[in-house]
């Protein structure tokens, strides 16, 4: 697929969207997935990290002894995730985070990446959470990063993808009818109709990630398929 | 044993009102100052050059909440601040108290103590929190602005 303004598309097909759909959006995101809570138990007392694309802010809470600084695109859903007490969190893009390089323990960044509309915009944004992470020496591992991404071969899940279909998608988000706001109602043909949002996925192939993080310049350290998503740890190299 | 010393604002600023216009089941929304100690430019550019790090506050509007204190997470905190970037923005925010070099890590004692630096980190850190206000660039200037409690670090090309 070739967008010509890919900083725009997302604007539209993403950013948009999940400033309309945050309060269902957020109702629907309260259980942590298994892997992500496990990464976030295993970390040791005091250690600092990023909640990138952190949504309504649900794993900033997982670990009441660690500190994760969230940030994400959409004000609405940082709206949200404000009221999480212990830890802070803020608006800001992926591409231009505004942390200094290497300080960070860890970083965990959760259906996030597929957001992003070119090869090169994915590749960008794996590189700036790449540079947050400590790096490796003699003494230290250096920083773990945690990324999920929803993956093409899902052919059991409701969507019904699968190997070789499209990589670029369009995936409807029907807003109930709780959560529409009287603008968005009046805006409604019928009192009945929902509203559908589109939101851009790029759905990752097997193997995809690995490949996407070794072109940032990381080190895949475990990778592996979770209910209809592809995850890696991954950190610097030295 | 003594009591916590009340909280006393340095004259630049001023504590937030605590009838704050929100739902008595949200937390009002504000940042720690531990969060500014991981902040910098969102600029690339500005990254390699010290003056960005750390950012300056302009016009903040403080409150002073009270949280439990927990002497390990200080202890395992400290090794990873970064403390010239720390004893700026204190000093800034009119805190003299920290001492001009990281302390080694606290022995348990006197993480306890009542006026001791774990105690002084502890509020801070994490009791300090920041409601309303500006993060500037020391490199390229630029600020951000910090509004409810919630900061933006989207660039101005971004604002759509």
């Amino acid at each position: 697929m070739d967008i010509v303004d890919p900083e725009e598309y997302e604007a539209s097909h993403v950013h948009r969207v999940y400033e309309h759909i945050a309060p269902h959006f957020s109702a629907t995101r309260f259980k942590p997935w298994p892997i992500v809570e496990k990464f976030l138990c295993n970390l040791p007392i005091g250690a600092v990290g990023l909640d990138v694309g952190c949504g309504n802010g649900k794993y900033l809470t997982v670990n009441p002894n660690v500190f994760i600084v969230g940030s994400d695109r959409s004000s609405s859903l940082i709206g949200i995730a404000r009221g999480r007490k212990i830890q802070d969190s803020f608006v800001a893009d992926a591409l231009d985070l505004p942390h200094p390089d290497s300080r960070f323990d860890f970083a965990i960044s959760i259906a996030v990446i597929h957001h992003f509309s070119s090869p090169e915009r994915r590749c960008h944004a794996l590189k700036s959470i790449l540079a947050t992470l400590k790096v490796p020496n003699d003494n230290s591992d250096g920083g773990r990063a945690l990324i999920y991404v929803w993956a093409l071969e899902q052919k059991n899940s409701r969507r019904g993808w699968d190997e070789g279909d499209q990589q670029d998608v369009f995936v409807p988000w029907v807003m109930s009818k709780q959560f529409s706001s009287t603008n968005a109602k009046a805006k409604g043909k019928g009192r009945d109709e929902k509203l559908t949002y589109m939101r851009y996925y790029h759905l990752y192939r097997k193997g995809e990630l690995e490949a996407d993080i070794a072109r940032a310049g990381g080190r895949v350290q475990e990778s592996g398929y979770e209910k209809d998503n592809w995850w890696a740890i991954c950190g610097p190299v030295r | 044993m003594t009591a916590k010393p009340p909280f006393i604002p340095p004259p630049h600023f001023t504590l937030h009102p605590t009838n704050l216009p929100l739902p008595p089941t949200t937390p009002p929304p504000k940042m720690k100052i531990l969060t500014t100690n991981y902040l910098t430019c969102a600029l690339r550019a500005c990254k390699s050059h010290p003056s960005s790090f750390p950012l300056h506050f302009r016009d903040a509007e403080l409150q002073q909440d009270s949280l439990p204190f927990n002497a390990a997470f200080i202890a395992n905190i400290l090794p990873r601040i970064d403390w010239p970037a720390l004893l700026t923005t204190a000093t800034e925010l009119g805190f003299t108290g920290l001492p001009a070099e990281k302390p080694d890590l606290l022995a348990t004692a006197e993480m306890e103590a009542d006026e001791g630096v774990g105690r002084e980190l502890h509020r801070i850190l994490l009791e300090t929190q920041v409601v309303e206000g500006k993060l500037v660039c020391g490199n390229c200037g630029h600020e951000y602005a910090i509004h409810q409690g919630i900061a933006n670090f989207l660039l101005p090309g971004h604002l759509v």
